[in-house]
């Protein structure tokens, strides 16, 4: 650095439209600066992250010093009725069990999908195809959640409805199976649509990165298309596509404008798709829409159900990187 | 011959698995078709001008979107304001600039965990930092420090409520790390002979940076930009946190008006059983969806005309 060329090098001067040429350490010293301006909004992420901990921390356990709550009851109760009832429960396992079945729904639908779609795209379409089936995607992955919801709400649970003259047939007269006009299936299959353009395209990307060789290797063994995608690339790219359906399947843990609108509300532990059933995201949406004042533990208990959601989507998240990082195949 | 191997019951293998590719592949764009013509369906009769310029009201027939659409631009305009330069910062800081030490390492897994939050846990942090503030200046709204004039546009209030500036900050935490990684990548897609090049010339890694890298990278960047915008634009849940459903009846004149948004003005409707609001819901969405056709389009166009192949 010592040796840089001083604004008198005539060759030079066309770079130094960059900035009017300086001595060097005025100039050293306009770097240090610009580039510590960006450290400290590199730091800023961090910063983001210790305050959500602390933030969850600090309410979560304002929730747990209220009487009537209990860190055991919190973690193995089995009802959840804070805001009726004369007596409260704060059993978190109604609202996790909420968020699974929606999140099952969603699953089963768009992870075979989404990486079949994925296979297709990547292995067997021509590029025209690929043209006319990528924006399609990426129109869906940008529709906002709220749309989904009323879908969900106007559209798939009518459809949903249409079978229930044959499902009544299985109910019996007090536990009648029926679609009502809030439930987990429509949820579901409306989180299942949401999720699926993020399952395809990280898939895409995972299976495109194999390289080419490996499947001319294939091929000139004398395996047929349904061979070379499935048995030689799908394992080798295996890693990225675990990753995505972690991502995707955290996305639809945190999923909440879908499931406010079309899950119901009554929190129970049930695995029927037919039946209404409360997420903890759509716990958190009729609190912060609700009355109950803001010291009360009813709006504390909102904290703790954002801090488990929380800590489920980061063990997500962290698992997704860990898969990446352990099981990624290099053949460079 | 004999084994299930045969030539035969592979192509069958093979013909089949083609089959299901075309079915999981229609699905995506089954669904797609029977989304927008049903939303057209519903929300085509009651779509006008009127609706678009005129505010909220109990009566779905003379209810419009002139607030929650104003409260929109003004959120995503303060969102795209901080959001932009901090991530496009953060990304070339640790593309460009940073060695790969642990604490480099950390910041980038942590804004890969950042990616992965659930939106509503970032309308909480929103509440409790940008429309509380931590409780630093009281509890009370009446007691919120003040400055300037009420109606004019220069008026700051401490803590921030549940204001303009409150729900774009908050946006902002949410779209975040996905600008970041996305300008990465369109840094990361810049061949390092520019580079080399550039500081064989003894240009410094600044002006390297200024003159050479960004604006190689800067379609990738604008791409990523826009994309991450549109997502602000749908994004409802953390501001649903932060501010609730507001009934709005005027446009915001300065940075601590209350909003209404688009997608939250739908959910509010949608949410109600008549049939009336589901319609007038419906021709929202119509007009959100043609504001994020708007943003992909440019996008698009973006990525086929400006992007030159480097190599």
């Amino acid at each position: 650095m010592k040796s840089l060329p001083t604004s008198s090098d005539a060759p030079l001067r066309d770079l130094t439209h960059l900035g009017r040429p300086k001595s060097v350490s005025a100039r050293t010293w306009r770097e240090r600066l610009i580039v510590g301006t960006l450290a400290v909004a590199a730091t800023f992420s961090i910063l983001v992250t210790t305050t959500i901990v602390i933030v969850l921390a600090r309410e979560t356990i304002g929730f747990f010093e209220f009487p009537d709550v209990s860190l055991v009851e919190f973690f193995t109760g089995l009802e959840w009725n804070p805001l009726l009832g004369a007596e409260k429960h704060f059993g978190i396992w109604p609202l996790i069990s909420g968020t699974l079945l929606v999140t099952v729904i969603a699953a089963s639908f768009a992870l075979p999908v989404g990486l079949i779609s994925a296979i297709y795209l990547s292995e067997y379409a021509s590029p025209r195809v690929r043209a006319t089936l990528k924006p399609a995607l990426e129109i869906l992955a940008g529709i906002p959640t709220v749309v989904y919801g009323f879908f969900a709400l106007t559209v798939i649970t009518p459809l949903l409805q249409k079978a229930n003259p044959f499902l009544e047939t299985f109910g019996s007269a007090d536990a009648p199976i029926a679609f009502g006009n809030y439930n987990a299936m429509a949820a579901g299959l409306a989180t299942g649509i949401m999720i699926l353009p993020i399952v395809c395209s990280l898939s895409e990307d995972a299976l495109r990165a194999v390289p080419r060789s490996l499947r001319d290797g294939a091929f000139a063994l004398g395996g047929t298309r349904f061979d070379v995608s499935v048995k030689v690339v799908l394992p080798a790219a295996l890693s990225g596509i675990v990753a995505a359906f972690l991502l995707a399947v955290s996305r639809a843990v945190g999923e909440t404008m879908i499931v406010a609108l079309a899950a119901g509300g009554i929190a129970q532990i049930t695995a029927n798709p037919t039946a209404e059933v409360q997420t903890m995201t759509a716990y958190m949406v009729q609190i912060f829409l609700g009355d109950a004042p803001a010291t009360g533990v009813e709006y504390k208990s909102s904290y703790a159900v954002a801090a488990t959601l929380f800590v489920m989507t980061f063990i997500l998240t962290m698992i997704g990187q860990w898969v990446l990082r352990r099981f990624r195949e290099e053949y460079d | 011959m004999a084994k299930s191997r045969s030539i035969a019951s592979r192509v069958l293998k093979d013909r089949t698995f083609l089959w299901a590719c075309l079915i999981a592949t229609n699905v995506a764009i089954v669904v797609l078709a029977v989304l927008l013509m049903s939303i057209f369906w519903q929300g085509w009769d009651t779509l006008s001008w009127k609706f678009v310029t005129s505010f909220a009201s109990r009566k779905p027939s003379e209810a419009g979107i002139l607030a929650p659409l104003m409260g929109s631009v003004w959120v995503c305009t303060i969102c795209g304001l901080v959001a932009l330069p901090l991530g496009v910062g953060t990304a070339i800081y640790l593309e460009e600039f940073a060695k790969r030490t642990w604490f480099t390492k950390i910041v980038q897994t942590n804004i890969m965990n950042l990616a992965g939050v659930p939106s509503i846990v970032y309308g909480i942090l929103g509440l409790t930092a940008f429309a509380r503030m931590f409780g630093v200046f009281g509890t009370n709204v009446d007691d919120a420090i003040t400055l300037g004039n009420e109606e004019g546009f220069f008026f700051l209030r401490l803590p921030f409520g549940s204001s303009v500036l409150a729900g774009g900050l908050t946006l902002m935490l949410v779209i975040l790390p996905v600008v970041i990684i996305s300008t990465q990548e369109a840094l990361r897609a810049v061949p390092s002979s520019l580079r080399s090049g550039a500081l064989a010339l003894g240009a410094t890694p600044w002006q390297t940076v200024w003159g050479i890298t960004l604006p190689a990278a800067i379609p990738g960047i604008m791409t990523g930009a826009i994309l991450s915008m549109s997502r602000a634009i749908g994004e409802s849940a953390p501001l649903l946190v932060l501010g609730g459903l507001l009934l709005v009846f005027n446009t915001p004149t300065n940075l601590m008006s209350d909003f209404a948004i688009l997608p939250l003005q739908i959910y509010n409707w949608a949410g109600r059983p008549q049939d009336e609001f589901h319609a007038i819901a419906a021709s929202a969405i119509i007009i959100q969806l043609c504001v994020l056709l708007l943003f992909n389009g440019i996008a698009v166009f973006i990525r086929q005309k400006l992007q030159k192949p480097l190599q």
